[in-house]
């Protein structure tokens, strides 16, 4: 026979979500309380869960959209260094938020968080390999000049050795990238970091020996040259942690900060953990990682913008809004473009925004205005369906009053 | 137009409850509106005149018949019958006019449609330019979507429209087709080969007419209330009078509305085109004419058109034509529809009112004989309301209306003589419109609402004086305070709506808030240090103020023992706040000033900054801001209001919390200059630091300046210096700050405001013993103003601390005039600040409530849109409610564990 305690369990376990119903028995166990003080938590527990449900009706959406708005006056308006980071600034506060719910193309300020393999933390070399893998480098981020005179097809690449130590880049780099164009015939002087570029008449026509724009268009052509790394990444900044291990303090490489976004390609490199890492660019997440990743970085942007403003916030509205936004497989904007737009209601897309078209096309096109939501029973003078207003059954008001004779 | 149609009017089905007591009539609830496009058929059916004059008036002053002020439009004036419906003002709806137009004219905002007809089907047959058999496929397919996806059908839509438009050979009768281009808002040139041709309105509406239903589906259109001929008019409605009322100017001038003005333009440039057309004019002049109504028409539908004409009043200001009185905020969706006027309400500045209850709200004389409640009669309040008709409008608590059922007549009271015979002559049934008086249920909302707890309901409590009275503890919900605030008070008349208030907007119902599962009600300031000197280890209290504090919360159990007997008997305040504890009240938790030299870590804590409530009994610890404040997630308050409930917290807000007002009335609290009166050595140690780290500026200056500074990596040498610069001198405040407090007396009054959590922080003690620091604007110090240097002071170019915004001084000993003027700078930017951002988070929310307003829970439990979308299919993914949760846990398994520790040793006992 089960005791009372398992029975009680057997219960919770049938209603208490999973996380506190684990939470419940670990903690359980570690009280050393008596079996009856036991059956006691777990009943009470049961209790107290049900006690806080959400009530049928409760306007949870309202609810949301103002526990999110009602604070934005106590948010900053100003852009920040990220943790840490004083490379560059990131937009956070109020600006990020309206980004956030505007869902933008393309973040103000587009991040990617790349994460390393565990096995690589303590690698500094395959580290900064990766991030120099990770920057998008082309010619012009690693030369001094080129250097050319009108009615000669000879170009001089001078080389910056500093930037191309920097950014990783060898002298073959950059040769096989000329070469890969087929400009011409190339000659190299190691010695001096110079290359000799004889651009072939198929590029550069002697007609046009005299003409300044055909020669600034080579050059522009090989400036633009990509040698290497990830379209889209401007600089990739490396994390450095300490770390005990084994009682042994060590500098741990753990993350990428890059300044730029394109998370499919970085997910694609070795050395990277693909479980972890993350862009801000919402779309990007939608289309790389699907709709239900795009869902969680909404909130998870939100919440740390919140958080770092120091506001608190229930993550079950950031939930309702990330939902709100995603459920449609799409990822939809909070405005005229977005969620409201595609509210059935006439009246609700007219008294939102561009009243006069929205009434001009119901015209045209025969909508009829059906007054199921909020919006337009409140102009209608009707009853709003939610709360109390839900309830459709009434019991018809009858006098309980007794006429005294 | 857009017509707004009704299709069926349903009869009153409105439960009896939700209507007022002595309103009988029949009303009609709309179901459905379906909008549509007016046909010419039916403006002229729906036309009771037509206008053929632009004269308003003859010279008595009469209106003239067929004139826009024709009294076919509708009565109007006092005493006038209507023509048409035979009824007074009172009655009459107004009925609509027209204007035969002597030539068609394209509407300014279906030109769009037009558009697409036209490049769609054929300029001979009038068929979509589509082959047959693909347009019986494409027409199955919209059908199928038309109703389930409506956004996919419109996606089909748009392809349809590019398919058809691409086709230049009609492939229904063979006819060539010719590229239409169409000019916003109103022209369209036919791209023919012997040139760009104008199309005028009357070819357009012949094109139009050719076209099938079916056909038309397939574009979007509802060929049943949308022919596209209709959308060239050929007849204009014109609104009644009622819609475009003139007033009376004080020296009995009329004055007319912008509407009236803009069909005068009309009607004159009609009339001189019908007289051009007759009178057989030269095409191209009749055309001119034509043009010049066409403009006047689409002015008068929007002002707003991206065309060069514009109606003017005598040249200067434009009209406000239809569109734009729908149009934006004041317009009539967001003005009137969204937002409604109301009645029984009241406005006036708020007063702080510490011994009203926090449910309560004090409501002038004044205000409850002019707001009022109606009230049916029955046997058992049939007296009561006798006496107030007997106390007449003027008295309180008197009435002001009664309604006679049986004669169904209302009698107001004002003009009554005998209060007596009508209070007599009461009877059940009969309604009393009465005063407001104490216990009723009032509505008190304070802008900008930006959340539910902007609008509370109160119960009222009615008193002299010309102001609401408020409770302090519901401060923070309204976010009030009373250095001028006024606030908004509405009274619900209906018995649903007093109940619903009663039993959901009370004040106790929202004292934890929804945003974070806290509480939001509590106390701030004052009630935080006189918590914090109450139950401070060292208070001990005599009898009489024993006497005085329980008196003021209105304690009425058995006077508690003291704590000390001799030499006299002796109560700690501990002991007296544990009297209004629940009994079996079990709570641990660190005070606020649980920190730096008085931080512990748990029960076992010296400093008393431990909270410990067992049994009912605060055994250890001060009440402080994270006892008893506002929006302190888990607190005490927090505690009682989820475990004990919102009544039991509402009943200590009301008792307990008076105590520590009281306390402060018996000690005193307040703030004096010698309390940031730094002693000379600390002074020397100030500036012994400011000379340390000005020496460390100047060394990073001139490191800067001979090129020896190391950039960050990406950025500049310049940034570099700044950030350094800022660094270092935020330090040095951070230091000179250190020195001060450790100087002063940690026990004076306002280290216990900050200590506690009442007002202010070490940072603003810093600030006033020691030193302002560094003045910053966008995070950069202050560089802007004259060329090189902020103020003439300094030498141009200057990177010292002084002449970038670092303040020394500090606000006991007084700024030097610079440093005002740096301390004004950086003190603007906030205020900038601030005015931009209410904007920008007011829109945001704006936006985020108008997309989430339909989102509500079911009884299934998921989450559901208006159109019954499940947006979550359980709210929250556990189905909890934050406002009741535990800071946004479901479940608080430690409290259960402790509570648990405690009501099991009792029993094994």
């Amino acid at each position: 026979m089960a005791s009372r305690l398992e029975e009680a369990l057997k219960k919770a376990r049938e209603v208490l979500p999973p996380k506190v119903y684990e939470e419940l028995v670990e903690k359980l166990e570690a009280s050393g309380l008596s079996e009856d003080a036991k059956v006691w938590v777990v009943e009470e527990a049961v209790k107290d869960y049900v006690r806080g449900m959400v009530q049928p009706g409760e306007a949870v959406g309202t609810v949301a959209a103002q526990s999110i708005g009602e604070p934005g006056t106590q948010m900053t308006l100003r852009t920040f260094h990220y943790a840490g980071v004083i490379e560059f600034d990131v937009t956070l506060g109020l600006p990020r938020l309206i980004e956030i719910v505007d869902a933008r193309k393309e973040p103000s300020t587009p991040i990617m968080k790349v994460y390393i393999a565990p096995e690589l933390w303590f690698n500094e070399e395959k580290v900064k390999e990766i991030a120099r893998r990770l920057e998008y480098t082309i010619i012009e981020n690693v030369i001094e000049d080129i250097e050319y005179e009108l009615g000669s097809n000879l170009f001089i690449i001078k080389l910056d050795p500093e930037m191309m130590a920097d950014k990783g880049v060898t002298i073959d780099m950059v040769v096989g990238a000329l070469k890969k164009a087929k400009l011409g015939e190339i000659e190299i002087d190691e010695e001096n970091n110079t290359i000799y570029l004889t651009v072939s008449e198929k590029h550069l026509r002697p007609i046009d020996y005299g003409n300044p724009a055909a020669y600034r268009a080579i050059e522009n052509k090989i400036r633009r040259l990509y040698l290497k790394g990830v379209k889209g990444v401007r600089r990739a900044i490396i994390q450095v942690e300490e770390v005990e291990v084994n009682g042994e303090k060590k500098k741990a490489f753990k993350t990428i900060i890059t300044d730029g976004t394109n998370l499919e390609e970085a997910l694609r490199m070795r050395g990277v953990d693909h479980t972890k890492t993350i862009s801000n660019n919402i779309h990007e997440i939608a289309r790389v990682l699907g709709i239900e990743a795009a869902r969680n970085a909404i909130i998870n942007e939100m919440k740390e913008v919140l958080e770092q403003s120091g506001l608190d916030v229930d993550v079950r509205h950031l939930m309702l809004v990330a939902d709100l936004m995603t459920w449609t497989g799409r990822v939809r904007q909070i405005g005229r473009l977005g969620v409201v737009g595609d509210k059935e209601s006439v009246f609700a897309r007219a008294a939102f925004e561009i009243t006069t078209k929205n009434l001009f096309e119901a015209a045209a096109r025969g909508e009829v205005e059906e007054f199921k939501g909020v919006t337009e029973t409140v102009i209608a003078g009707l009853v709003a369906p939610v709360g109390t207003g839900l309830i459709m059954v009434g019991a018809p008001a009858r006098p309980a009053i007794r006429r005294e004779s | 137009m857009a017509a707004v149609r009704r299709t069926e009017a349903r009869r009153e089905v409105l439960p009896a409850a939700a209507r007022p007591a002595y309103r009988t009539e029949e009303r009609y609830i709309v179901d459905a509106i379906h909008f549509g496009v007016l046909s010419p058929t039916e403006i002229r059916k729906i036309a009771k005149v037509t206008l053929v004059t632009y004269t308003l008036y003859d010279a008595d002053g009469s209106p003239v018949p067929g004139g826009p002020r024709d009294p076919h439009f509708g009565a109007l004036e006092p005493g006038e019958i209507c023509p048409v419906c035979g009824n007074t003002r009172n009655d009459c709806p107004g009925h609509f006019g027209k204007i035969d137009l002597a030539r068609p004219v394209i509407h300014p905002h279906y030109s769009e449609f037009i558009r697409d007809v036209l490049q769609t089907t054929c300029r001979a047959c009038g068929r979509l330019r589509i082959p047959p058999e693909r347009l019986r496929y494409l027409r199955s397919v919209h059908e199928r979507l038309k109703t389930r996806w409506p956004k996919l059908a419109r996606a089909l839509e748009a392809q349809v429209k590019e398919e058809a438009s691409k086709r230049m050979e009609c492939p229904h009768c063979g006819a060539r087709q010719f590229k239409i281009k169409f000019v916003k808002p109103l022209h369209f040139y036919e791209d023919r080969p012997e040139g760009e041709i104008l199309l005028t309105p009357t070819e357009i509406r012949g094109r139009l007419e050719n076209t099938i239903d079916e056909d038309l589906e397939l574009l979007g259109l509802d060929p049943k209330r949308a022919r596209p001929e209709w959308m060239v008019l050929t007849v204009l409605p014109v609104p009644p009078l009622s819609v475009r009322p003139s007033i009376t100017l004080e020296t009995a001038m009329r004055s007319e509305d912008d509407l009236t003005h803009a069909l005068i333009d009309i009607v004159k440039r009609n009339e001189k085109l019908k007289r051009e057309i007759q009178s057989n004019s030269p095409e191209s002049v009749i055309e001119s004419y034509w043009f010049l109504l066409q403009y006047s028409i689409a002015a008068y539908i929007d002002n707003e058109l991206n065309i060069p004409f514009v109606l003017t009043q005598r040249r200067k200001r434009p009209l406000k034509t239809l569109a734009m009185r729908l149009r934006g905020k004041e317009g009539r969706f967001r003005g009137n529809l969204s937002g409604k006027r109301v009645n029984f309400s009241a406005r006036t500045v708020i007063s702080p009112d510490p011994l009203i209850g926090i449910n309560e709200v004090g409501v002038p004389i004044e205000i409850a004989k002019i707001l009022t409640v109606p009230v049916v009669v029955t046997p058992y309040n049939i007296d009561e309301l006798r006496r107030y008709v007997m106390n007449g409008p003027d008295k309180w608590p008197g009435a002001t209306h009664v309604y006679k059922k049986r004669q169904n007549v209302k009698i107001d009271l004002k003009y009554q003589r005998d209060l007596k015979s009508v209070a007599e002559s009461l009877e059940p049934g009969d309604v009393v419109e009465r005063h407001l008086i104490n216990g009723d249920i009032v509505l008190f909302n304070r802008q900008p609402s930006l959340h539910r707890m902007s609008i509370m309901g109160h119960i009222v409590r009615v008193m002299p004086g010309k102001t609401f009275r408020l409770n302090l503890l519901v401060c923070p919900p309204y976010n009030a305070d009373f250095d001028g605030d006024e606030m908004n008070l509405h009274v619900p008349r209906l018995e649903e709506a007093r109940a619903e208030a009663r039993e959901l907007l009370l004040v106790e119902k929202h004292i934890l808030t929804p945003r974070y599962g806290g509480p939001i009600i509590g106390g701030r300031q004052d009630y935080i240090s006189g918590a914090y000197l109450l139950t401070v280890k060292t208070a001990y209290f005599t009898k009489e103020e024993v006497q005085r504090l329980l008196a003021i919360a209105g304690y009425e159990g058995d006077f508690p023992e003291p704590a000390i007997l001799k030499p006299k008997p002796l109560w700690t305040g501990k002991q007296l706040v544990s009297l209004f504890l629940p009994k079996d009240m079990v709570y641990k938790g660190k005070a606020k000033i649980n920190a730096g030299a008085l931080a512990c870590d748990g029960p076992e804590c010296f400093n008393d900054s431990y909270i410990v409530i067992r049994e009912g009994r605060l055994l250890e610890g001060v009440f402080d801001k994270n006892a008893i404040g506002a929006e302190q997630p888990m607190n005490v308050i927090h505690y009682i209001a989820r475990v004990y409930g919102h009544s039991k917290a509402r009943e200590i807000l009301d008792t307990m919390y008076k105590m520590f007002i009281r306390m402060l009335e018996i000690r005193g609290l307040t703030m004096a200059y010698s309390d940031i009166e730094v002693s000379d050595e600390a002074k020397k140690q100030i500036s012994e630091l400011v000379e340390q780290y000005r020496k460390e500026v100047e060394r990073l200056i001139q490191d800067y300046k001979e090129g020896r500074l190391e950039p960050m990596p990406g950025r500049t040498v310049e940034e570099t210096l700044e950030m350094r610069i800022i660094e270092v001198l935020n330090k040095l405040r951070d230091e000179a700050g250190k020195v001060a407090v450790s100087d002063l007396d940690p026990f004076n009054d306002v280290f216990i405001m900050a200590r506690t959590g009442a007002r202010g922080s070490d940072l603003n003690i810093a600030q006033m013993a020691a030193m302002l620091g560094q003045q910053t604007v966008r995070g950069k110090r202050i560089h802007r103003g004259l060329r090189n240097r902020p103020l003439p002071h300094f030498k141009p170019g200057d990177l010292g601390p002084e002449a970038r915004g670092f303040i020394k001084g500090n606000f006991r000993d007084g700024l030097d005039p610079t440093e005002v003027f740096m301390h004004a700078v950086a003190g603007r930017e906030g205020l900038v600040d601030t005015a931009v951002k209410t904007s920008q988070s007011g829109y945001m929310q704006r936006r985020l409530i108008n997309a989430l307003v339909d989102l509500y829970v079911d009884y299934d439990g998921t989450v559901k849109d208006a159109s019954g979308n499940i947006i979550q299919f359980k709210y929250g993914e556990d189905g909890i409610d934050p406002m009741l949760s535990y800071h946004g846990k479901a479940v608080d398994v430690d409290l259960l564990i402790e509570r648990a520790k405690v009501l099991f040793r009792e029993e094994s006992k």
